[in-house]
């Protein structure tokens, strides 16, 4: 049984200016279930932006191939919405207009005031009702520009939502009340989610599981780190869960010195190159810590 | 004058060179000679004061008045009145302006989308561009054989450039991100061309208008004084020819005012379409 979303086998190379190739990831394959929240960490250059845009539909890889809901993605889709890092609104239409925009285009056959009403549902979902709402892009703050692409992403309920580093652009404060929305606004939909960052902590207060990829050339996606911590759930509650650090330091680990030791060497084909699933859970009975250790082990080696 | 606000200053002073400009233009005038003084040789060889065929501007007043309060009489081919000029000029701008906005925009779109086709037009354009338009006049008459027409072809032909050219650019120029909106969006190449470049690029085609517009005005000018019969360009040298220089004077104010109103409305819309990233 495949999952929802298949990665499969995925490179990428990209002519390096002297005639060559250079080969950004390769054989990157990991699959993503419905109704998940998956993020991928990994330094720049690793090519999660390409995955990214393969996923999107935007960009068409080397070879290798993705399938979604047993479709192979080909072109950009309704079904994968995307929030871009720079918040990719429309600066000539106001807030509700580029949220109407979205859901126009996914359903056609609305009357305008089903699509304006939808529309304010979902804004105010982020946090964006009244007067604001008819306000244009240039004149909100970069947070506010965010909740509205994300809006926009929500509003059309596709089959898998993309996020290229949504929060990148902002400050730690508002980072934090956004991740909340979207926290809040993933809850109530059971969208599957597919997300880009560089922040560790984004990552583990967001995510069901983390891919891992390792340094690029030749990236892979090497681990896939569970979640092990309970939702809902909350920004400054998770800090206190025993799994908490224990997760925070195996990613902070890979991220530091093993994306850097597992980089740069080529994979034979043959291989599947899934990546290793890593669970730690200090919380669970059953698994005794030196079993843990044995994984981890497995994986360093 | 600490009260006045940074325009009401402005304004005053507008107003202050204004009554200098035109007092010091009015006590530079020599006072003519009375005709009788002048012998009938010197009459005819013009030999009063070089300058006595200049009018003041209190005579240019009463000019403007005298046309402004009818404008558009109409006493034979060659005593029309203002309106009936101008409204000759702007009707053959506009039309040759509107024909070419119609090939330009929709051509410069098509440039603009593939690189290719811009870099395969971009020698014709550069070479084409930088021709006075009326040199293309003596070719206009000889094909067109009208010169009616010859004049609207002018007007065609020096606005199509700025049009052309800002159109592709901007139209090349509109960023990535929101054309991948619109692709995340499906939206097939006609709606993503009129839902997001063409608002998009409107700014720059607009510029590009703007630019147009006021060429054209510049062009037809001269345009009608090669033609003749109608329009303020004719009405200029037909003045000229009658040695009233009042007219003279007072048409070509009366080409600024419209030059600028013509621009000012493009301005106005180039505000409305205009978007702070």
């Amino acid at each position: 049984m495949k999952p929802f979303l298949s990665i499969e086998k995925l490179v990428q190379k990209f002519p390096n200016g002297n005639g060559g190739e250079m080969t950004v990831f390769e054989n990157a394959s990991f699959g993503v279930e419905k109704g998940e929240f998956v993020v991928i960490l990994g330094h720049s250059g690793c090519g999660k932006s390409t995955i990214m845009n393969i996923l999107a539909g935007l960009a068409d890889p080397t070879s290798g191939c993705v399938i979604m809901d047993g479709q192979e993605v080909k072109g950009p889709s309704l079904d994968r919405g995307v929030v871009f890092q720079n918040y990719s609104l429309l600066p000539w239409l106001t807030t509700l207009k580029n949220v109407t925009f979205g859901i126009k285009a996914r359903h056609p056959e609305w009357t305008k005031s089903q699509v304006e009403e939808h529309a304010t549902n979902f804004l105010s979902m982020v946090g964006l009702e009244g007067d604001v709402i008819h306000r244009k892009p240039s004149q909100l703050s970069g947070g506010m520009r965010q909740r509205v692409s994300i809006a926009r992403a929500f509003a059309n309920h596709p089959k898998l939502l993309l996020l290229d580093e949504p929060f990148g652009a902002l400050d730690a404060l508002t980072r934090g009340t956004i991740q909340d929305e979207l926290l809040k606004i993933w809850g109530q939909m059971e969208q599957t989610v597919f997300m880009i960052t560089h922040d560790i902590d984004e990552a583990i207060l967001l995510a069901d599981r983390i891919l891992l990829m390792t340094n690029g050339p030749y990236a892979r996606v090497a681990e896939s780190v569970e979640i092990t911590i309970p939702r809902p759930r909350n920004r400054t509650e998770i800090v206190e869960h025993p799994n908490y650090y224990a997760i925070r330091n195996h990613l902070v680990q890979f991220l530091g010195k093993r994306s850097k030791e597992l980089a740069g060497q080529p994979t034979e084909a043959s291989k599947t190159n899934k990546p290793k699933t890593v669970r730690i859970d200090l919380t669970d009975p059953t698994e005794d810590p030196e079993n843990k250790r044995s994984t981890l082990k497995a994986v360093n080696s | 004058m600490g009260t006045l606000s940074l325009n009401q200053r402005a304004a005053l002073l507008s107003v202050l060179m204004l009554v200098v400009g035109l007092l010091i233009w009015e006590a530079a005038i020599p006072a003519q000679k009375a005709v009788k003084e002048l012998t009938e040789y010197e009459i005819l060889t013009g030999a009063g004061s070089q300058k006595a065929g200049v009018p003041p501007p209190s005579q240019v007043i009463i000019k403007a008045w005298d046309q402004l309060s009818d404008p558009f009489y109409d006493a034979g081919p060659n005593d029309k009145g203002i309106g009936i000029q101008i409204g000759y000029s702007i009707y053959r701008v506009l039309t040759g302006y509107l024909l070419a906005a119609l090939i330009a925009i929709p051509f410069g779109f098509l440039i603009g989308m593939s690189q290719v086709a811009y870099k395969a037009f971009n020698p014709f354009i550069q070479v084409l561009r930088p021709i006075s338009p009326l040199a293309w006049m003596p070719l206009a008459l000889f094909i067109i054989g009208d010169s009616e027409a010859s004049a609207i072809f002018v007007i065609f032909i020096c606005s199509i450039w700025p049009m052309l050219i800002n159109t592709a650019f901007g139209v090349a120029g509109v960023r990535e991100d929101w054309v991948n909106v619109a692709r995340t969006h499906e939206l097939g190449p006609i709606k993503t061309a009129f839902t997001v470049i063409l608002p998009a690029a409107a700014p720059t085609i607009l510029t590009g208008m703007r630019i147009s517009i006021g060429i054209a005005w510049l062009v037809i000018v001269a345009a009608e004084m090669l033609v003749g019969g109608t329009g303020i360009g004719y009405y200029v040298w037909n003045e000229w020819n009658n040695l009233d220089l009042t007219s003279v004077v007072f048409s070509i104010l009366m080409i600024g005012v419209v030059g600028m109103l013509l621009d000012a409305m493009f301005g106005l819309l180039q505000r409305r379409v205009t978007y702070a990233e």
